[in-house]
């Protein structure tokens, strides 16, 4: 099955040309449907057959490569389409695949009756495509490829309802924004490759990272390959300075908010951190710069996230602050713990996303939270899935978002200090918080409808996706149980990373002594911190509305920042946006275009007009103005004959 | 002083001066009439040169043909006189007047810097022998037949065309 | 002194430049060319003076032809002349200027 693995790739892309170039003419929609997530779930299957056959092999030898073709062989440089399963692009793998495969099977009823059903389906595809060859690349260039590939895709399915209206512009320039954001941080990205290049003579994964150990690299240059690299994680991943694209992807169909913006793309960049994890470790500045980044972009778009208004928007911002958890773990050499999250995120964060679907169908395309309320008698199954998912988000035990998050929490402590675990809990509260009162304020309480909405629930083609998606956030935390309940080597699953990781971990020279005492005290502590914030969530917006509308009175400038957030957009449009408009419209367009590229351009024809206009005069018609020249031209031969005698 | 010295310069001044008289009057049959006045001269100083075929072929062709041909278009056309040749336009004729006298010199200056007769001399009974008519024709018949039956076919297409381009209508 | 080659082609030579300043100043067009005729018999001349010197008679049969030709260009300007006089009522060269710029 190992040898199968392309086929993962491949299938995708067959499904986006299949229904890319026949979709249209394919009236059937439940045809398309399975054609579109039959390829997945086949994907899907081969995955994990590949994980079980890695599984049976020894422990410090399970890396696989796979190759399909050579790519580009010049010099030192060899590129190929190969593929490298091994414990990390397996994690990932099976997380794409898997979520991947249930969104795409809710997606058939939730694009149900859509014009452009077969686009959808054949976009979605393409992103699997993309999307799995920056997983199971083996070389930096075949991942670029897929970077560029999964920003592509989410530009076309950010605006895959072109000709719709959203907040004060279009769809169209939501996906824009997307895909110009991310192709600042893809420049990062690539002054990386290139100074890995010039480094490592490389851009080959297993070469670069064992150079990475041997060759005799100066310390700065390590700085400068994370810093760029973490610059392109950035643009992907929705962190600060460069998440401002995420909320407006909200423009886009709800499953396309699951999978791209919540479980699979966006985790590229901490993916992206994780495979070159040497590299990281081989610039602790930068790790730091990492967490920093990490924890405020947690703590910001928390903030954030409790004023929003906007169903897809409170999940968006949390989407953003979740990202800033993982690399929170990854700056402070967690690297196991930054993946478990994103694996536990991608099940609980999807089934937050396509609940919200289930409701804005039910209440006709709505999204205003205020006009929602008791919809727990009329969508029984969407209310227990989307409870279950929200518990699990604010971490309480035993449930999946419990384990990641307090692994996190407890190594941000022990590697980084106090201050990264208080900043830390304090988001974990507030996430409990906003992500309850999204919860109360559409389930529960008073209906705020008008009675021309009838809301039902939704088809079982849609439910049954919600609730495997359910089982999993339940249960999926159970594989990475930490050491202070199950023993030494206990966690499967950092035992599972773990050899992709050792020579990252031994260069950090971590993990040292910080006794299990200290682990459970934290632990409760955050547990006790998120049941209280739950309990005032429900306090305020079940039993007193009006504390909240008070403290938005009472601080109303707090509440603008937040509602605003923090006005970033139009702080970027004001010295960034702008001037460049401005100046490309005055000097590039007005003058350079023009005046100078097109004066030059009519300057020269205007000039051989003048210059013939003028040298026609001498064909005066008359003909002994000719002979004259005729003469003239005799007595000058004539005199060159003479001194040339 | 033999008589082809005296013969040569009466008969050369006479085609110069007529030749000048010729450009600058503005009545044009006057001006043909100094014209046919220098070809006979023209003629006479062939004759010193022992072409005499080519002497009498000027008579009868140049002076008896065309200039005849030239005088019965003069007089079908009847041109206005033109005005004295200086009064119109005399700085462009200054001009030409010196154009051709750079020319003039031009050729004087070449002619004796090559000194032509230093190289050859005169071989009078040869040149005698080759004006005949005998000779012309013995070559015209035999050496340059093809550009004799040119010749032929060139006059024959001057003929059609000249009547085709003169008449009146086309029908 | 005896006249040399050099006499007949300077007298040719100054024929020759009569024509050219005829050809330049002249307004009437017949007048323009009677002196054509005058440079061609220039030319004769210096052919038959060449030809009288070397002793063969290239030079002869070269002025026949140009005598041909010269009756044959003769006829057809002439008629050319006629047919832009029916046109244009003129002979003045200067009102026969429709084939400028």
């Amino acid at each position: 099955m190992i040898q199968l693995i392309y086929l993962t790739v491949v299938l995708p892309l067959i499904g986006f040309l299949i229904n890319g170039i026949f979709g249209s003419k394919i009236k059937n929609e439940k045809l398309i449907g399975l054609i579109g997530s039959g390829v997945i779930g086949i994907s899907f299957l081969i995955t994990v057959g590949a994980f079980f056959e890695t599984l049976a092999l020894p422990v410090d030898d399970r890396q696989t490569i796979v190759t399909l073709f050579t790519w580009m062989n010049v010099g030192s440089l060899d590129v190929s389409f190969a593929y490298q399963v091994d414990q990390l692009s397996l994690v990932m793998a099976l997380i794409v695949t898997g979520v991947g495969f249930i969104i795409h099977v809710y997606s058939i009823g939730y694009m149900h009756g859509d014009k452009s059903f077969w686009r959808f389906f054949a976009y979605m595809n393409l992103f699997i495509f993309a999307m799995m060859n920056l997983i199971l690349a083996d070389n930096f260039v075949l991942l670029f490829l897929g970077w560029e590939g999964v920003g592509l895709c989410s530009y076309l399915l950010i605006g895959f309802w072109y000709d719709r209206k959203f907040e004060k512009s279009t769809t169209a320039d939501a996906a824009k924004k997307a895909f110009i954001v991310n192709r600042i941080g893809d420049f990062g990205f690539l002054l990386g490759m290139f100074l890995i290049y010039l480094t490592f003579e490389s851009l080959n994964f297993n070469e670069v990272f064992s150079r990475a150990t041997t060759f005799a690299v100066p310390e700065h240059i390590f700085g400068f390959i994370a810093l760029f690299l973490f610059i392109g994680a950035t643009g992907k991943s929705a962190q600060i300075p460069l998440f401002v694209w995420l909320p407006d992807a909200m423009a886009g169909p709800t499953p396309v908010s699951a999978l791209i913006h919540a479980a699979t793309m966006v985790t590229a960049g901490v993916y992206m951190v994780a495979r070159a994890s040497i590299i990281f470790a081989s610039a602790p500045a930068i790790m730091m710069v990492i967490a920093v980044i990490g924890i405020l972009t947690a703590f910001f778009a928390a903030t954030i996230g409790i004023v929003q208004n906007d169903i897809k928007k409170v999940l968006a911002y949390s989407t953003v602050s979740q990202l800033g958890y993982m690399f929170l773990a990854m700056g402070v050499g967690a690297f196991t713990a930054g993946i478990f999250h994103v694996m536990t995120h991608a099940f609980f964060k999807a089934l937050l996303f396509l609940g919200a679907g289930s409701v804005i169908h039910a209440m006709h395309e709505e999204q205003d939270i205020q006009k929602y309320g008791g919809l727990k008698k009329h969508m029984p199954h969407t209310y227990i899935v989307f409870l279950i998912a929200a518990i699990a988000i604010s971490g309480i035990p035993p449930l999946a978002g419990f384990f990641s998050k307090d692994e996190i929490l407890w190594y941000s402590y022990a590697n980084g200090g106090l201050i990264f675990w208080i900043l830390g809990a304090g988001t974990a509260m507030i996430t409990a918080f906003y992500m309850f009162r999204l919860y109360i304020l559409t389930f529960e309480g008073k209906e705020r409808f008008g009675h021309d909405k009838h809301p039902h629930e939704s088809p079982k083609i849609m439910t049954v996706p919600l609730m495997v998606l359910a089982l999993l956030s339940v249960i999926g935390g159970f594989i990475g149980i930490p050491e202070i309940f199950s023993g030494e080597h206990g966690n499967r699953f950092h035992n599972w990373l773990a050899p992709i990781f050792k020579d990252a971990e031994r260069k950090l020279a971590l993990f040292g002594t910080h006794s299990h005492t200290e682990e459970l005290i934290l632990m409760t502590l955050s547990v006790i911190g998120a049941a209280a914030a739950i309990w005032f969530a429900r306090y305020v917006y079940l039993k007193k509305p009006s504390i909240a509308s008070n403290t938005a009175a009472k601080f109303r400038g707090v509440y603008n920042l937040l509602w605003n957030k923090y006005f970033v957009d139009e702080a970027y449009d004001a010295a960034i946006v702008d001037p460049i408009v401005k100046s490309s419209r005055t000097v590039l367009w007005k003058f350079t275009d023009n005046k100078i590229i097109d004066g030059l351009i009519n300057g020269t024809a205007s000039l051989i007009e003048t210059l013939s206009s003028n040298i026609r005069k001498i064909q005066t018609g008359i003909a002994q103005l000719y002979a004259l020249v005729m003469i003239l031209g005799i007595a000058a031969a004539l005199f060159w004959i003479i001194f040339s005698l | 002083m033999s008589l082809e010295t005296i013969l040569f310069y009466l008969f050369g001044s006479l085609a110069a001066i007529a030749a000048v008289i010729m450009i600058t009057r503005s009545n044009a049959v006057i001006s043909a009439l100094f014209l046919i006045l220098n070809m006979a001269s023209l003629a006479g100083l062939y004759l010193i040169l022992n072409a005499q075929f080519i002497a009498v072929a000027q008579i009868i062709v140049y002076a008896g043909a065309i200039m005849v041909l030239f005088l019965f278009v003069i007089m079908l056309l009847k041109p206005e006189n033109e005005r004295k040749f200086m009064a119109s336009s005399p700085k462009v004729k200054i001009f030409a007047i010196f154009i051709a006298a750079i020319v003039f010199f031009q050729f004087a200056y070449m002619i004796f810097l090559g000194k032509p007769s230093s190289l050859v001399a005169q071989d009078v009974d040869a040149s005698v022998q080759a004006g005949t008519v005998e000779e012309i024709g013995r070559q015209l018949f035999t050496n340059y037949v093809l550009p004799f039956e040119a010749a032929g076919f060139l006059l024959l297409a001057a003929t059609i065309g000249a009547l085709v381009i003169s008449k009146k209508k086309f029908e | 002194m005896t006249v040399t080659i050099e006499h007949y082609l300077l007298l040719s030579a100054f024929l020759f430049s009569v024509g050219v300043t005829g050809v330049l100043t002249r307004r009437n067009a017949i007048v323009v060319f009677m002196s054509i005729e005058l440079m061609l018999n220039s030319a004769n001349l210096t052919l038959v003076a060449f030809s009288s010197y070397l002793g063969n008679s290239i030079g002869h049969l070269f002025v026949f032809f140009v005598m041909t030709v010269a009756a044959a260009e003769a006829a057809v300007g002439l008629a050319i002349i006629i047919a832009l006089f029916r046109l244009k009522l003129t002979t003045n060269i200067d009102e026969i200027n429709i084939l400028k710029w």
